[in-house]
């Protein structure tokens, strides 16, 4: 086929009925606007959220001392499973497959001091792997607790932000000296801002770190408030809580099948199951946005029924010249999606002019931080154009088929 | 030489549900190469019916139909759709040109059918306007042409793919008597340049230039093959 003919063929049909053919575009348009929109108001939560939820770290299980609930080997329940320096090296020498195994002390209540300035806020004693898994990523000009640091149990102490401007404001901080509890300890560096969205004991910014190693010297604690752990591999997190159990409990002699013993919070599979809320939310937009585009892809068909039955005696004619059934069911296809091609071309464009400015628009809000902005992604894109496809070639493809099975004889008759 | 068309009992039944009608009766006819015949009878004989099964248009419901010894019973939809591109040149009427299109996009679409590349194709479309006097014509919309003009473009694209038979139903019946009169001239030449012309008409006076007459009435044929001495 003349693709000259189609063309005029479709440009004849748009003047003859210019309303039409236009509502349609413009519903097409406007279910390809709701379902971009849709999607990628979908897209933009979901990486907020991923973002807030790396504040608290990825890929890590928290895990608490509990209580033995089940008599073992000659000792009764009700035990206090509590985790010391020692369970830390353990863990790493008997779990290769951790990558990183970490204890935390936490101390409320202590008092900072800088100038004038006085603050009574949380400590934590860390391990330098906090930089990594706790998303305790210094600002330009800073550093992290390091392996030295706990070595020389140095006095060093890593601000969280908020707490770095309740104390120096807009001062730099690092390198100077601040009271803790009445001892000196230089700031080594502040963390950049973040969002946290899961967290035991309080956000991080509001915090300070210092070496557990120099905790401990301190503050004369004996066991950690809690050990963090990151695998190496992801896709055995349960095989590996049940060797923590195992492995924990030789040592401090419970019963690997006891699960108040210890209590875990894991992290990366909350994580896992949270992306797939996300997913299905976000097929859950994308359904709503795909009916109206359904509708719109109803209004085609329409529009192709009522041009087919305006054109009856063309097609006859057509056939009665030797054409086949394939060129009459072509031509109309091709029909249609020209439509949806330039309904879904004017939404995509539109939604994309849409989204991005209101990435320009500056709105500071905490509404922000929760919902991020609007963002479409080329998955976004590629698959709204697989949805525009189906609907164009099903709205195309009945009407069509119609039209090629016209009796050549009763359209030449058709008046 | 085979026979261009043969048809042995050809019967053609319409059955709309409530009504069931049969527009063919039997018909049993030969037409050779190169014959000019004119279809005459009643409104309702089944005149058009004959012709939309010599063209291939539609299929008989009952008798054999051969057309260039091949027998159409058992080809495909695709197969007669290239008959009638190839071998058959439809003209009808009410000249049915696509209202949207030039003269020379009219002409152009069985070439497009058949599949002609472009140079081949505008070359062909050229050479179909000098020959029924159109070339001054070519990008003219139908509306922009007299009826006389229509009826020319319609027998160009009738003969673009250079069909041995021309099957015509009333080609002069929306037309003046001058302008009939040229499209007849023209159907002649053809005749002459070797084309089978089968036509329906109701003048006499036309039907009178034809080698042969047939009059349908009541789907059967009353004269057969009278010959018209002329």
């Amino acid at each position: 086929m003349n693709p000259r003919i189609l063309y005029s063929i479709f440009i004849r049909d748009f003047r003859k009925q210019k309303k039409r053919m236009t509502l349609t575009i413009m519903a097409i348009a406007w279910g390809t606007i709701s379902i971009m929109l849709l999607l990628a108001f979908g897209e933009g939560i979901k990486i907020q959220m991923d973002r807030n939820r790396k504040g608290l770290g990825e890929g890590i299980v928290i895990m608490w001392g509990g209580r033995t609930t089940i008599p073992f080997q000659g000792m009764g329940t009700g035990r206090n499973i509590r985790f010391a320096e020692e369970d830390v090296e353990y863990l790493q020498r008997r779990m290769p497959e951790l990558r990183h195994v970490a204890g935390e002390y936490v101390r409320w209540g202590v008092q900072f001091k800088y100038g004038d300035k006085v603050y009574a806020e949380r400590v934590t004693g860390v391990y330098p792997c906090y930089e990594e898994i706790r998303s305790h990523y210094p600002r330009a000009g800073g550093r992290f607790i390091n392996e030295i640091d706990m070595e020389q149990k140095r006095r060093v102490v890593f601000l969280g932000h908020t707490l770095k401007e309740k104390l120096f404001g807009n001062e730099e901080a690092v390198g100077k000296q601040i009271l803790v509890n009445s001892v000196p300890f230089t700031v080594i560096g502040v963390m950049q801002e973040k969002n946290q969205m899961g967290m035991y004991n309080g956000p991080d910014e509001n915090k300070a770190s210092i070496p557990a190693a120099t905790f401990a010297a301190l503050y004369g604690h004996r066991y950690f408030n809690l050990i963090i752990y990151q695998p190496r591999e992801f896709d055995n997190m349960e095989g590996i809580e049940r060797r923590v159990f195992e492995v924990l409990g030789a040592r401090h002699k419970f019963d690997p099948n006891d699960n108040q013993a210890l209590w875990l919070w894991d992290v990366y599979s909350g994580a896992v199951e949270f992306n797939n809320m996300m997913l299905g939310i976000q097929i859950f937009l994308g359904l709503i946005g795909g009916m109206s585009l359904l509708i719109a892809g109803v209004g085609v068909a329409n529009i192709m029924y009522v041009s087919i039955k305006e054109r009856t005696r063309e097609i006859g004619v057509k056939m009665a010249m030797g054409a086949r059934k394939r060129y009459i069911l072509v031509q109309f296809l091709v029909e249609s999606l020209i439509i949806v091609t330039a309904g879904g071309a004017l939404g995509m464009s539109l939604s994309y002019i849409l989204t991005e400015g209101f990435k320009r628009v500056p709105i500071e809000s905490e509404v922000m931080d929760f919902m991020g902005r609007p963002t479409i992604s080329p998955e976004i894109g590629i698959i709204v154009i697989i949805i525009l496809g189906i609907i164009g070639f099903v709205s195309g493809i009945f009407p069509a088929m119609k039209a090629a099975s016209v009796n050549p004889v009763e359209s030449l008759r058709y008046e | 030489m085979t026979a261009m068309i043969e048809m042995t009992g050809v019967r053609k039944k319409y059955n709309t549900g409530k009504v069931f009608f049969e527009a063919l009766r039997g018909i049993d006819l030969t037409v050779a190469q190169n014959e000019f015949i004119a279809i005459m009878g009643p409104s309702g004989s089944g005149k058009s019916t004959l012709m939309n099964i010599m063209g291939c248009l539609d299929v008989p419901s009952d008798g054999e139909y051969s057309f260039e010894g091949v027998n159409i019973r058992n080809l495909s939809s695709n197969a007669l759709a290239d008959i009638r591109n190839k071998k058959v040149g439809f003209v009808f009427q009410a000249f049915n040109l696509l209202p949207y299109a030039t003269a020379y996009e009219n002409i152009e679409v069985p070439l497009l059918f058949a599949g002609m590349k472009g140079k081949k194709r505008k070359q062909r479309v050229t050479d179909l306007l000098d020959q029924v006097g159109l070339a001054d014509k070519v990008d003219n919309k139908p509306t922009e042409l007299s009826g006389g003009e229509m009826q020319r473009v319609a027998i160009a694209r009738a003969l673009a793919n250079k069909p041995n038979l021309i099957l015509a139903d009333e080609p002069t019946g929306n037309l003046d008597s001058k302008s009939g009169e040229d499209i007849i001239k023209l159907f002649h030449q053809l005749w002459k340049d070797g084309h089978t012309i089968i036509l329906i008409t109701h003048d006499m006076n036309i039907a009178g230039q034809c080698q042969k007459i047939i009059k349908l009435k009541d789907g059967q044929i009353h004269n057969g093959n009278n010959s018209i001495p002329k």
